[in-house]
């Protein structure tokens, strides 16, 4: 019988390596696995590479981490948002590495790794300081950027329902990074609020089916 | 100094504004600050659909007091609503929907625009914080009609409708109208054309306000917001 379901967040972090590139889904505080980052610092990994949108809020989650100095480089497209002292602390000591780069251009890497993709051609910062270096094609007269697939080792992701095979079900805003992370990692952890038996979703309300997650834990319910 | 002989627009106002422009049927997004003002100020009877970049179509106006939502924010990270017919999408299709053409309005603040419609809105490049883009970019570049809403000039009266944009830019080219406290411009290929002004602007006064030359177009009007917009009810 498939269960995917563990039961702790340190079974769900369990044998992630240092070095790893670790994609945090979530907007601003909303839809981030708050309980799978701390079990992340518990375990102990170092030398983390984060991809998130935002930097980490007050001293909790990716902000402890950040705070702990088990991050190396932080890949987002908005660092200035809460209390994101944690990471600004470290960005003035020069202790973590920010590469920047638009928030579209974060989630369709991501998407094109998941959907076996060399990389695509964009237009989004062509012409900018933040497309600098990066190799150029004029398409139908329009200046585009050559952007990689981004992959994680792992995704750290927060949904609302899984059941025993791990589909799942998110909900309102807190969709947001999480099925396009969880698509492009090779180890999928998600923290859900609760499970439901196998048949109870509805497939036709699915939003990120079973074989894109590798383990499933239940925290209960928060934002 | 003698006493100013206009009035600038409030926020309000020139959120008003720009709200005017916003057609039935219109998919639009909303920046941070003033733009997201706009949203309240949409003709009665007007069907506006608002995009949030964090993956809302159909988002709705600021929660009344007790019925903040926890999983409802806006790209400001503000408290927001969802509309009858709204729905979800994830992050990789609500950015398809922004750099794929299918919006018809961003709304943006801008730091500097440039006589060509360059905008500058993500960094002044303070090296004490980190930079940030959000969706800056995406926005300036995929949706179908890009306007900005700015104060005119900075803070000690310095031009920010510029010849050339002293910030590092988002887009080049992309800005079409610009809502400012004194007058409404559009950016055209032969220029910047004046198409409203504020009581008591003159083009010559605005002209000594604004870097690069200034066209009045034909046919301009007067730019006369109510002096306190009303926010339509949500």
């Amino acid at each position: 019988m498939i269960d995917k379901q563990v039961k702790t967040t340190a079974d769900a972090v369990a044998g992630v390596r240092d070095g790893s590139t670790v994609l945090v889904a979530g907007f601003g505080a909303v839809g981030v696995a708050d309980n799978l980052l701390d079990a992340l610092h518990e375990q102990g990994a170092r030398e983390l590479t984060i991809v998130a949108n935002n930097s980490g809020n007050g001293d909790y989650g990716l902000a402890r981490l950040i705070n702990s100095g088990r991050v190396r480089k932080v890949i987002c497209s908005f660092p200035r948002s809460g209390d994101y002292s944690a990471f600004l602390n470290a960005y003035r000591a020069r202790s973590l590495e920010l590469e920047l780069l638009p928030q579209g251009t974060i989630s369709e890497r991501m998407r094109c790794h998941a959907a076996g993709l060399g990389g695509f051609f964009s237009p989004v910062s062509a012409g900018t300081k933040l497309g600098e270096g990066k190799e150029t094609r004029e398409i139908d007269g329009r200046l585009h950027v050559f952007e990689k697939p981004l992959k994680g080792d792992v995704a750290l992701i927060k949904a609302n329902k899984a059941d025993r095979w791990g589909n799942l079900t998110y909900i309102k805003s807190a969709r947001n990074f999480n099925p396009v992370m969880a698509m492009a990692a090779d180890l999928t952890v998600v923290e859900v609020d609760q499970m439901v038996e196998l048949g109870e979703l509805d497939p036709e309300a699915v939003v990120t089916p079973s074989i894109f997650v590798d383990r499933v834990v239940v925290v209960g319910a928060h934002a | 100094m003698t006493p100013k002989s206009y009035q600038p627009l409030t926020r309000e106002q020139m959120a008003w504004r720009a709200a005017q422009d916003l057609r039935e049927g219109d998919y639009v997004n909303l920046g941070i600050g003033i733009p997201t003002l706009a949203a309240s100020f949409v003709p009665a009877g007007r069907e506006v659909i608002f995009h949030s970049e964090n993956g809302i179509l159909g988002m709705g106006p600021k929660p009344e007091p007790g019925k903040e939502d926890p999983y409802m924010v806006d790209a400001g990270k503000n408290k927001t609503t969802l509309v009858k017919g709204g729905c979800f999408v994830h992050h990789a299709d609500s950015f398809l929907i922004i750099r794929g053409g299918h919006l018809d309005v961003s709304l943006l603040g801008a730091f500097e625009v440039s006589e060509t419609g360059d905008l500058a809105n993500w960094t002044t490049e303070d090296p004490a914080f980190p930079p940030g883009v959000g969706g800056a970019m995406d926005l300036a570049v995929g949706a179908r009609a890009i306007r900005v809403i700015m104060d005119h000039t900075g803070k000690n009266g310095e031009p920010r409708i510029l010849k050339k944009c002293t910030y590092p830019l988002t887009a080049a080219a992309c800005v079409k109208r610009i809502y400012t406290n004194l007058a409404v411009i559009d950016v055209t290929p032969q220029g910047l054309s004046v198409v409203e002004l504020i009581p008591g602007m003159t083009p010559e006064k605005l002209q000594a306000l604004t870097e690069p030359k200034l066209h009045l177009a034909a046919g301009w009007q007067a730019l006369a917001p109510p002096e306190t917009p009303k926010a339509r009810a949500a």
